[in-house]
């Protein structure tokens, strides 16, 4: 055998090396295929390349809810209402409007077209609120135009569609009625679910639309021109487009879809891709070191430790959460734990970004801050085991979906509150429809949420805890806090308004309706030469609609 | 032994009373059975190959560091320390214990007199300096107005920045009108770091860039000492003492909890299903297959129908769905439904294995040899189905525990394993993906444990195979 | 022949039925409700919802129907991702991972082949050794390590070129598969390599071959008429349950790769309760792998006659 062997080797070694160069060189042919359009930026064909989490799944824009869709459908559509490069609110498809107590009229502009040339008209917003609150379309963000009168009725299927408040008195004049005086009711037209649908294109469809790239019509900047489900989408400079002349790019390529971050960054540093969104605290160190330019904004989110209000539930004791409250270390959370930097401490359910009446809400009326103290703690601890009547508190159940944050942070709050207060604290980590579940079933005693804003007004984060709101998932009942909601609601004049949410910000405190975690900060690095993206915390995020590439200089790719 | 025997007879001498028959004894009439031997020889096999050696004596330093040194150290595994976050395997290291009562920053300067834009856009802010010595449970910096600034921006880099473009984290901006100073706290390690600040005007030009360097060392609160039971917090002069920390030797993950004792308690958790999944499987396979070998006919067909249906189920597809639809209560550790699922996907092959034995052996003369001698089915069964089954289903479990332990894992790593804070090696492997880049030892200790334990229990098989196959021995 | 192909045909759809039956039963006994959202939706939409999805009618009629719809080869309509049909999603999804597959399975084929006849060819020299070494660890590292050195070599190679040779991740050219494919095949490549180091051992051993060496034969003639072709079979035979491991195991490499794939919809599916779209991936995965093993033991009847025999014989 071992003689045999050494004649392979003698007379068969070169055939052999030929053999194993041929097989790894034959799969390296396809490398010389050339990849048009690969590159991050390219400033002659003003395109930009960019990856993506995960593909919309659902560019519906009257039952579309998350934020990858809301991304796509801000680029593609616009509302009568819209922001502006400084996150202004600016008319949209509007060219002049008037709120009223009990409603209001917007002229639209003549020059407003859909991608296939023909006007974007006020019937075509009358349709798609109609539509939008049909029991029918099954839209889950239906809610959003409740202010508008009877459309709550509608959506509970005791009113035919027709009776909406919303009329086209003519092809550029839609008049719409409210339910109840709504202040920031211009803020909702820049919303998703108040853009326009043309009814012909729709009804086509045959309950498609949205569903493919030739499934869908568009009004804004741009159009969604290719969609290869899961793979890559293009967008590409809507010809139509009203105001054209301030768009200077002309497509917007996402050529990579895919969770995993590593991915991305990858991906950026290979040039690939002119962005990478969220970053975690671990990828810092690396982006650091290539130099890379890092930038973070609050995108708005606000984290917070809920309790369990129902009547029964231990965490319903004021003394029990109150314990929590006083050990409940943010600063470590946020800058040892997290660690991610432009994430801040939060006191308030109140971001601090929001406006008050003259100035940044939190500057004007500051939130209180909670003393940590672990004796404290333990004392309100045995006032709780008291009042409760119980020899020993018995464990309880914090609820966390099984993201990496949501581990971290689960983690960090358990081990937390054994080791300061001698609370058990058992972890139920669900998949994130099981833990959507299990919080709209309150088989919860703490859930770590989270909340971003839908419009821009303090009452999108003031009425979570509003006794008859859905999202109020631990069931908390007061009146004193319906009250202040309602008149947040109702009022049209600041002052009063601005008081109301102070007042909804001190029973948040005094009463520990939740104990606030975090603002998330969003970390990010961006191409240097890409200038003009939009980061916002209201509206889909990011926007490249006014984005441009500055020229290469000589001699830099 | 015995053939040296039987050589050594041919040598003696015979006489007459040597071939008169025997007297009627029990021990001719017992049916010797060398099931002894069968395993002596296997392990006199095994014993003769180094590596099955060396991977078995892995094997068992393994479950040691597993399951015996937990009944000597106390492992904790939950405990958090902070102060070493994600740091790499090492000694103990002093710290510095501080006073970290919030700061009131230094009084504002505000200098309204604007200057012209291009002026502003050239000058930078002065005499940035450190107002304390810096440590990692903050670093405060102050620096003097600049006119026309309404607001700075500050920055920390790891290298000298080279550009306005590379400041590094952009760590905040102040908020208050007049706030010349700034504290980080923002995960401070103990190396360099290049602190720069710009200036912001009331239009939202940015002015130059000024740096400063700063090396923090390493330090604890007053407070989390005295929790931790390092030093009297109630003594006001304990500030500024030294203290030592509790030592990593593995280093510590993301939220500064010993990698060790995190390894020691996940090893138990993967060995455990690794190991107890194959064994369940096994006996499950054994009565299933020998039963459904030994009954034979309709019986026989019908349930090796049904383990071929089993065997059928796309297996990871089903792993996750079992996993998911058995859930984790709070509290739990998920170790149940992980186990239930690999139980219920691994039995079939392995008694579709029993099964063929069962019905080779049965036509074995020697079966039929016992059977006339009059063995009855109890006796046939455990002494000679069962031995020979053995050798193929040890041989299956010793690969059948290796690629549970990769399921364990793998499942773990796509989220879907053991629920947290249970340690598990592949879970730690998913909590360590995040920061490869940056704490490679955070992913690579417990994949190297996953590996050493899958080779270990790889090469175990090759020798027991080798060693039970009766081929090979002749 | 035909009886046996017929036979075969019948007892995999029943098995189809049974994977199907069982995908329906786990994925009903899964707690939670597929139709939670973020933000809370009144009773009134919800019931709206659950009534387009079917999921108002009582547990057996659900089954009678999803029954019916799989005969028609219709698997409803996905939760998630709404207005598309599971069909659609499968019909894009799947060849990308089934390319990704086959590559990875003639990568894994080829070089199981050629290292170990490598080994045998130098049995106890120095390549052997580091080849046995390499299919070892290959062995031994979980993919999911591999995957991200993988991508992460690449990145390292393309900074030293100065351009790129291989892009890092994505999908649509062969250059975007070869990494992924080559992380995917790694272990089937590694048993492959073992099983053909041993077969070519023992058919060194044969009879025939001694037979063939007497005779005069020159040796490199020996190699491949007669050792390496015998030695191939056994191979061939495993290739089989390859495919399973393969076309499922591509989760951790589709995810860091960025390649649309099947498997990873069916994990972004479980995490959100999709049922459609988890009922559709777990059947048309288990009728696919199937017929493929029902392909391949068509196919060594044609290969090997002696194979054919037993067959026909039913069983």
């Amino acid at each position: 055998m071992i003689k045999t062997a050494s004649i392979y080797c003698r007379l068969g070694f070169r055939a052999w090396l030929g053999l194993a160069l041929l097989g790894l060189t034959l799969p390296g042919l396809g490398l010389i295929a050339p990849q048009a359009g690969a590159e991050a930026l390219d400033f002659e064909a003003r395109r930009i390349n960019l990856a993506m989490s995960q593909e919309p799944p659902d560019l519906n824009s009257i039952t579309s809810t998350d934020a990858v869709s809301g991304l796509v459908l801000d680029h593609v559509l616009q509302g009568l209402m819209t922001y502006n490069q400084q996150r202004q609110l600016v008319g949209g498809v509007a060219e002049r409007w008037q709120l009223r107590d009990d409603g209001a009229t917007f002229w639209l502009r003549p020059q407003a077209r859909w991608s296939d040339g023909r006007p974007v008209t006020a019937a075509d917003f009358v349709f798609a609120w109609q539509q939008a609150v049909a029991p029918g379309s099954g839209s889950e963000y239906a809610f959003i135009l409740f202010p508008i009168r009877n459309a709550q009725a509608i959506n509970r299927g005791q009113m035919p569609v027709t009776e909406l408040g919303v009329k086209a008195i003519d092809a550029h004049t839609l008049e719409v009625q409210l339910h109840q005086p709504c202040p920031y009711f211009l803020d909702l037209t820049a919303f998703r679910t108040y853009y326009p649908l043309r009814s012909d294109f729709y009804q086509a469809q045959q309950g498609k639309y949205g569903a493919e790239a030739a499934n869908l019509l568009f009004n804004g900047p741009f159009m969604l021109t290719e969609w290869i489900h899961g793979a890559s989408l293009k967008m590409q400079k809507n010809p139509h487009y009203w105001d054209r002349a301030s768009i200077w790019l002309e497509h917007i390529d996402v050529p990579y879809i895919t969770e995993d971050p590593n991915a991305h960054m990858n991906l950026y540093r290979d040039q690939k891709i002119a962005m990478v969104d969220g970053l975690g605290s671990d990828s810092l160190e690396g982006a650091l070191q290539s130099r890379m330019q890092i930038k973070s904004f609050l995108d708005g989110a606000i984290f917070y430790l809920e309790f369990n209000h129902v009547p029964g539930r231990v965490t319903a004791n004021r003394h029990l959460r109150k314990a929590i409250q006083s050990v409940l270390n943010t600063d470590d959370l946020v800058y040892k734990v997290i660690g991610s930097p432009g994430t801040h401490p939060a006191y308030t359910i109140f971001p601090r970004w929001m406006q008050g009446h003259r100035d940044l809400f939190t500057r004007e009326y500051p939130p209180s801050r909670p003393v940590l103290d672990a004796a404290r703690g333990r004392h309100y601890m045995e006032l709780a085991r008291q009042e409760l009547g119980l020899a020993q508190l018995p464990a309880i159940n914090l609820l966390a979906d099984d993201s990496p944050g949501g581990q971290k942070v689960t983690q960090f709050l358990q081990t937390l509150l054994q080791q300061s207060l001698g609370l058990e604290v058992r972890v139920d980590m669900q998949i994130f429809k099981q833990r959507l579940a299990k919080m709209s079933a309150g088989d919860f005693d703490l859930v770590i949420a989270g909340w971003g804003p839908d419009y821009n007004d303090l009452l999108t984060y003031g009425d979570l805890f509003y006794s008859e709101n859905m999202n109020n998932r631990g069931r908390y009942n007061s009146a004193d806090y319906d009250h202040w909601v309602r008149v947040a609601q109702a009022s049209l004049q600041p002052e009063l308004r601005m008081q109301a949410f102070a007042a909804m910000q001190d029973l948040l405190f005094e009463d520990v309706i939740v104990v606030p975690l975090y603002e998330r900060g969003r970390t990010y690095v961006q191409h240097p030469r890409l200038q003009g993206v939009v980061r916002r915390a209201i509206g889909g995020d990011p926007n490249f609609n006014y984005a441009r590439i500055v020229a290469p200089l000589d001699g830099q790719p | 032994m015995s053939e040296m025997a039987g050589r050594q007879s041919l040598d003696l001498q015979l006489s007459a009373d040597d071939l008169a028959p025997l007297p009627r004894s029990a021990a001719v009439e017992t049916v010797v059975r060398p099931s002894l031997s069968y395993w002596q020889g296997a392990w006199r096999q095994l014993r003769g190959n180094t590596r099955s050696m060396l991977s078995l004596l892995t094997i068992l330093t393994l479950l040691v560091f597993c399951f015996v040194t937990p009944l000597f150290i106390d492992f904790d595994t939950s405990s958090q320390d902070l102060t070493q976050i994600s740091q790499s395997p090492g000694l103990a290291r002093r710290s510095l214990v501080v006073d970290t009562a919030p700061w009131g920053g230094v009084a504002a300067q505000y200098r309204e007199a604007a200057p012209a834009a291009e002026v502003f856009a050239r000058s930078r802010v002065d005499d940035l300096r450190l107002q304390e010595a810096p440590h990692t449970e903050f670093v405060r910096l102050a620096w003097s107005a600049l006119p026309g600034a309404v607001s700075y921006r500050v920055y920390r880099h790891i290298l000298e920045p080279s550009a306005a473009t590379d400041l590094g984290l952009p760590l905040g901006e102040t908020e208050r009108r007049g706030q010349v100073w700034f504290e980080d706290r923002l995960k401070l390690k103990t190396r360099t770091y290049y602190y720069s600040v710009v200036a912001v005007s009331a239009t939202g030009a940015e002015s130059a860039y000024s740096t400063l360097a700063a090396t923090p060392r390493h330090a604890i609160s007053v407070l989390d000492a005295g929790l931790r039971g390092l030093v009297d917090s109630g003594d006001p002069e304990v500030a500024g003492t030294e203290v030592d920390l509790p030592r990593h030797l593995l280093g510590t993950d993301y939220l500064g909890r010993d990698l060790l004792a995190r390894l020691v308690v996940g090893g138990q958790t993967s060995l455990f299903i690794g190991l107890a999944a194959p064994l369940i499987c096994a006996v499950f396979a054994i009565l299933y297959g020998g039963l459904s070998g030994y009954l034979g006919g309709r019986i026989d067909e019908l349930l090796m129908r049904f383990a071929d249906f089993v065997i059928a189920l796309p297996f990871l597809l089903f792993m996750i769905l079992i996993r998911v639809a058995m859930g984790i209560g709070p509290g739990q550790s998920g170790v149940v439904p992980l186990l239930v699922a690999l139980v219920a996907l691994g039995w079939p092959s392995a008694a579709k294995l029993v099964r063929g034995q069962v019905l080779q052996l049965r036509e074995q003369p020697f079966i039929a040899a016992a059977q006339l001698l009059g063995a009855g089915p109890n006796y046939l069964i455990w002494r000679h189905m069962l031995p020979n089954v053995m050798g193929v289903v040890l041989v299956s479990l010793t690969f059948a525990i290796p690629s549970a332990i990769f399921t364990e894992a793998f499942l773990s790593f796509i989220g879907m394993g053991v629920a947290p804070p249970t340690p598990s090696w592949g879970a730690m492997c998913n909590d360590g993906v995040a920061s490869f880049l940056s704490h490679p030892h955070e992913l690579l200790l417990p994949a190297a444990f996953i590996s050493v334990t899958v080779l270990a229990f790889n090469m175990l098989g090759d020798g027991l195979r080798d060693a039970l196959d009766a081929k090979l021995r002749d | 022949m035909l009886v046996f192909i017929l036979k075969r045909l019948l007892s995999g759809v029943i098995t189809i039925w049974f994977i199907a039956s069982a995908t329906f039963l786990a994925m009903h006994a899964v707690p939670g409700d597929p139709l939670a959202n973020p933000k809370a939706v009144s009773e009134e939409i919800r019931q709206n919802l659950a009534s387009r999805y079917g999921l108002d009618q009582p547990l057996p009629k659900q089954y009678l129907v999803f029954m019916g719809n799989l005969l028609q080869g219709d698997f409803g309509i996905s939760f998630t991702q709404k207005n598309r049909r599971v069909n659609d999603i499968i019909r894009e999804h799947f060849p990308v991972s089934a390319l990704l597959g086959v590559l990875a399975l003639v990568i894994a084929t080829a070089g199981g082949i050629l290292w170990g006849a490598l080994t045998a060819i130098y049995r106890d020299k120095w390549p052997d050794s580091l080849i046995m070494l390499l299919v070892v660890i290959s062995i031994s590292v979980p993919s999911f390590v591999f995957a991200l050195l993988g991508q992460l070599a690449i990145l390292k190679l393309n900074s030293w070129l100065g351009f790129s040779l291989l892009p890092v991740a994505g999908w649509g050219s062969l250059a975007h598969m070869w990494m992924p494919a080559l992380v995917l095949g790694l272990g089937t490549m590694a048993y492959l390599t073992r099983l053909m180091r041993s077969s070519m051992l023992e058919v060194a051993a044969a009879d025939y071959l001694r037979t063939a060496r007497a005779k005069g034969l020159p040796g490199r003639r020996i190699f491949f008429r007669h050792q390496l072709r015998n030695a191939i079979l056994p191979v061939v035979t495993v290739l089989g349950p390859a495919i399973a491991a393969i076309t499922t195991g591509g989760f951790v490499v589709e995810l860091v790769f960025a390649i649309p794939g099947l498997g990873r919809y069916f994990v972004q599916a479980v995490q959100q309760l999709d049922y459609t779209v988890i009922m559709g991936t777990t059947v048309f995965y288990g009728a696919f792998l199937v017929f493929m093993v029902l392909a391949v033991d068509i196919l060594y009847g044609v290969i090997d006659p002696r194979i054919r025999l037993v067959g026909a014989g039913g069983e």
